[in-house]
């Protein structure tokens, strides 16, 4: 083999690697994971190496999906699915406790936490759902779709996992709502949800409740629930229009933060970079939904469709409901800032959605040819 | 597809797509704006915040002044230690928490009972001392251990430590843990920031009278703090100012000797010098030790030191309130050539008795003393003399006179909690009793007043006090303990007196018979005995007083109860030209003055005349018999 062959060899592996790759995503994720990074640093430099062998592996999960024709993955829609149910039975009949929640799943050579699945699984199934509706669907299998969502909701809720519960319900919310599902009945059940409050306030948890109350006057128990809330806003406030720069927010680094690597990682990061810094990061969460809607509305099928859509709205969910509750207007759900917070699970289910984004927008031709 | 218009469709979906990125527009935009008010608008008052999270005023608690005698002899002083604490409020079962400490660190179980009544007293989120000093060892073991009992620490702090232990404990006093009533007086002199860290606070004695003195001033440390309130560094500090040292007018080796001459019986004794006021030794035994209250005292010994039939915590020398009986006799004789009832060679017949109103008032000797002037009347303790003399002068004149001596009055000596007595008067019996046939004053009632009985009752330090005053020619200087207090900051000494409080206008002639009289009593009288050999001239006077009356049976001490026996009095100044002391002593049940009372004035005045130091306390002379007394 000569040099000229070898090269171009490499040259048309690299090509054949990032082919499916969509590069305006694949850019915002990587300033998202690059601000990851410097985030980390400062919140928990001593996990940064774990983060970046996340990071790897769930790069390495994104390139798969992206090579995955959507059609395989409508394949894939119901026996996930199922498992993902089937896991979340076994949860609730031998997971294991940990902080008083049952969520995790002892498999043996690891533990799995099935609820996670169930954010892809759930908007996977109900895109699937309505593609098989050849038809306009009907109020009917509005009906299906809902008790389709709700059962892998009500499993997650007793574990208990509101964050969880919250994401995989809006997951399957948005594909209803994008699915076309008429503003009368959604303006209906919206009127009705309001109504069912009450009820739903006596079956949660005693934890839950508090974190709702504590939302509302957080300064009423401060060295107890309201702590969390206190101390993050008062990080997010101190850190004023520039910030207190990179590892000198006095928040984050004398450890007035709690969960500051993980759940309450935003406040470091609004600290130590200020309300430039949030700005920055609010217009790429917007560029990445932006992306996403984008492919939603140029995709092929309907099934397409439905998953990008809903796939994108997860991203926003994510960001809102953490950004929203560790500055103080939401209450304390256990949900991480997306691709930024420490983890591997969330990270890993996030470049899912976005593997799954790119392969949707990589197969946008093919049917119409 | 034939049954929708995929066009259609496709526009739908689009303009939900629209929908949704219009609410995330929305949301963003809600977020932008809590960002903007918390970051912009209210960035001070976070900045404020996050600044007060971080540093933390640390105070640095000041040593506390040392009391020293007027040779320097340390009394009180401090030391540093550890000890262990616990915060309640950050420990889930305290129980659990102190038996896992007990495993590792030896705690026995009056550490618990005591840490049991701190916890009773105090704040949930006050850190209690539940050992105090640790050793070294035990500092390692428990430091290795620590991860296992949070809310537990081992603090350094400064101790109060009365070397002496129960010796002077009652002019000393001690300090205990801040109370309620303390933080008042703390809030009311608005020390508030200057105590905090203090947790201990002067409760008696001159700890208490002293406390804002011996305190010090608190210097403060800024440090930074992290979340869990360890220190991370320090930013600026303001050292402490240690409290002022209190110098007495106290010395300390007289002190003991009068304490120790005292034995195991009850009872007090002042002495003061007399041209400054100043108190050369202030007993009142049995005593207690201070020690056992400055790190929290247990159940136990405080349920001992209450309960105990002998009242250890009564300061007899300024709360204990006596008839002075015959002591009372010079001054009643002084106030008789005062008003210019008596002249001092006035011959008074004394049968045996004085009759008033067809009630007989005994004298001692059966036959009486014959005939009996002023001078004989003092050293023979003639109490028809006096009868007559009380009746003679009346209540008021009795009273206003003991009055200008000080009787039934505070003296104002520096320790809080004096009681005033009784001087008997018309005024104090219309106050003293509700119904109108009691509020009346009898004249039968004046007689017994003129030998130091019926409703008399003088504290110990009053009787020195007027003592003094006799001893210092008429003129009273207040009693006090502090001769100079130090200002440690500037080494300046600020005396507290003296500065004569008043003078009587005593005649000096007045004032020699008295004197000569006195002299007499240690000479040839009732305190011949005790004074025996000594090689310095003395005025005494033996009193006894009655704590129980016998009606008309002769009193005999062996045969009655120990603690109905009669109280043993003496009153004395030396040298008699020029006294340099003057001292008043009291032994509870003693019996008779001269046998109780006279030797341990002896042993104090030979010792503070002469350096003279007895082998033994004073022993009670079984022989000597106030004949003329009761």
């Amino acid at each position: 083999m000569n040099r000229g062959m070898g090269l171009a060899m490499i040259r048309n592996l690299v090509q054949r690697l990032i082919a499916p790759i969509d590069p305006p995503l694949m850019l915002i994720a990587g300033l998202l994971l690059l601000l990851a990074i410097g985030v980390m640093g400062s919140a928990s430099p001593e996990r940064l190496n774990s983060q970046l062998i996340n990071v790897a592996v769930a790069l390495v999960v994104m390139r798969i999906l992206a090579q995955v024709p959507p059609q395989r993955l409508m394949h894939m829609a119901v026996p996930v699915y199922l498992v993902g149910v089937l896991l979340l039975i076994a949860v609730a009949l031998f997971g294991d406790v940990s902080k008083g929640a049952r969520r995790w799943l002892n498999l043996g050579f690891m533990r799995a936490q099935p609820s996670e699945l169930m954010k892809i699984a759930v908007p996977l199934l109900l895109a699937w759902f309505f593609q098989k509706r050849e038809a306009m669907p009907r109020l009917r299998d509005y009906a299906i779709a809902v008790v389709l969502l709700l059962l892998p909701i009500a499993l997650i809720a007793r574990q208990p996992d509101l964050g969880t519960a919250i994401l995989v319900l809006a997951a399957g919310f948005y594909v209803i709502f994008f699915a076309g599902l008429s503003w009368k009945i959604l303006i209906g059940m919206a009127v009705s949800a309001l109504a069912a409050a009450p009820l739903a306030w006596n079956l949660l948890h005693d934890y839950q409740r508090s974190r709702i109350i504590t939302l509302f006057d957080p300064e009423k128990d401060p060295l107890g629930k309201g702590f969390h809330i206190i101390q993050s806003t008062i990080a997010i406030g101190s850190g004023g229009i520039f910030g207190k720069g990179w590892r000198a927010g006095t928040q984050a680094q004398l450890e007035f933060i709690p969960e500051r690597h993980t759940d309450f990682i935003f406040a470091v990061f609004s600290e130590e970079f200020g309300l430039f810094g949030n700005l920055l990061l609010l217009a790429l969460y917007a560029l990445l939904i932006g992306r996403g809607l984008m492919i939603a509305a140029n995709a092929a099928t309907l099934f397409s469709r439905l998953l990008a859509g809903a796939v994108t709205m997860i991203f926003f969910t994510y960001a809102f409901v953490n950004m929203g509750m560790v500055s103080g207007i939401l209450p304390v759900v256990g949900v991480p800032l997306p691709l930024i917070s420490y983890g591997g699970t969330a990270l890993v289910t996030l470049f899912v959605g976005i593997g799954i984004l790119m392969s949707i927008h990589g197969h946008r031709m093919l049917v119409q040819k | 597809m034939e049954f929708k218009n995929p066009q259609e469709e496709l526009e739908r979906f689009r303009s939900r797509l629209a929908v949704a990125g219009g609410f995330v527009l929305f949301c963003f935009t809600l977020l932008f704006i809590r960002f903007v008010w918390l970051q912009i608008i209210q960035h001070d008052y976070y900045q404020t915040r996050a600044e007060d999270n971080r540093i933390s005023l640390v105070p640095i608690v000041p040593n506390r002044g040392l009391i020293l005698d007027r040779n320097g002899v340390v009394l009180a002083r401090n030391y540093s230690a550890y000890t262990l604490e616990i915060t309640p409020s950050k420990t889930l079962d305290l129980e659990q928490i102190i038996d896992g400490l007990a495993g590792i660190i030896d705690i026995q179980l009056k550490d618990r009972k005591r840490f049991r009544k701190l916890l009773e007293e105090s704040r949930n989120f006050e850190s209690l001392p539940i050992r105090t000093r640790l050793t070294d060892e035990e500092v390692a073991k428990f430091i290795a251990h620590r991860y296992r009992f949070p809310g537990v620490d081992i603090k350094a702090r400064l101790f109060r430590q009365y070397p002496g232990g129960a010796f002077a404990s009652h002019l000393l006093g001690y300090i205990g843990r801040v109370n309620d009533g303390d933080l008042e007086k703390i809030e009311g002199r608005e020390e508030e920031a200057n105590y905090r860290g203090t947790d201990h606070f002067g409760k008696t004695g001159l700890e208490q009278h002293y406390e804002f003195e011996l305190h010090g001033n608190t210097g403060f440390e800024q440090v930074e703090v992290d979340a869990g309130g360890r220190a991370v560094r320090t930013l600026a500090r303001t050292a402490p100012v240690a409290g002022n040292n209190l110098t007495l007018t106290v010395d300390a080796e007289l002190q003991r000797i009068a304490e120790q001459a005292f034995g195991d019986r009850k009872g007090a004794l002042v002495a003061i010098e007399p041209a400054t006021g100043g108190i050369l030794a202030l007993v009142a035994v049995p005593n207690y030790d201070p020690n056992l209250f400055v790190d929290g005292i247990d159940t136990q010994n405080w349920k001992e030191l209450n309960e105990s039939p002998d009242k250890p915590m009564v300061n007899r020398a300024l709360n204990g309130a006596y008839p002075p009986g015959s002591t009372f006799k010079p001054f009643m004789a002084l106030g008789a050539l005062t008003v210019g009832k008596r002249r001092p060679e006035q011959l008074i017949s004394d049968p045996g008795f004085f009759n008033f109103g067809g009630h007989h008032f005994r004298d001692d000797k059966k036959g009486g003393h014959g005939m009996v002037d002023m001078y004989k009347s003092i050293v023979a303790s003639c109490d028809t003399y006096y009868y007559m003399l009380a009746n003679d002068m009346g209540i008021d004149n009795i009273s206003s006179f003991m009055g200008k001596l000080g009787l039934g009055q505070r003296t104002g000596i520096d320790i809080d909690g004096e009681s005033e007595g009784v001087l008997p008067s018309q005024e104090w019996k219309r106050k003293r009793f509700k119904k109108p046939e009691q509020q009346k004053w009898y004249a039968g009632e004046t007689i017994s007043i003129g030998i130091g009985q019926g409703y008399n009752a003088y504290t110990p330090i009053q009787l020195a006090q007027a003592t003094a005053i006799v001893a210092n020619n008429g003129v009273l200087f207040r009693p006090h303990l502090v001769n100079f207090i130090t200002d440690t900051r500037t080494g300046k000494r600020i005396p507290i007196e003296p500065q004569p409080a008043r003078d009587l206008g005593l005649k000096a002639e007045h004032i020699d018979v008295i004197r000569n009289a006195m002299v007499g009593v240690n000479k040839e009288g009732t305190g011949a005995r005790a004074f025996a050999g000594a090689g310095y001239v003395s005025a005494g006077k033996t009193g006894t007083a009655q704590v129980y009356s016998l009606k008309g049976a002769d009193y005999r001490a062996g045969g009655v109860k120990k603690e109905l026996r009669d109280h043993a009095l003496f009153i004395a100044f030396a040298p008699a030209d020029k006294p340099t002391i003057a001292l008043a002593v009291l032994v509870e049940n003693g019996g008779f003055g001269a046998q109780a009372a006279a030797p341990i004035a002896r042993q104090v005045l030979d010792y503070y005349l002469l350096g003279k130091r007895p082998n033994a306390p004073a022993p009670a002379d079984e022989a000597a018999v106030e004949e003329d007394e009761e």
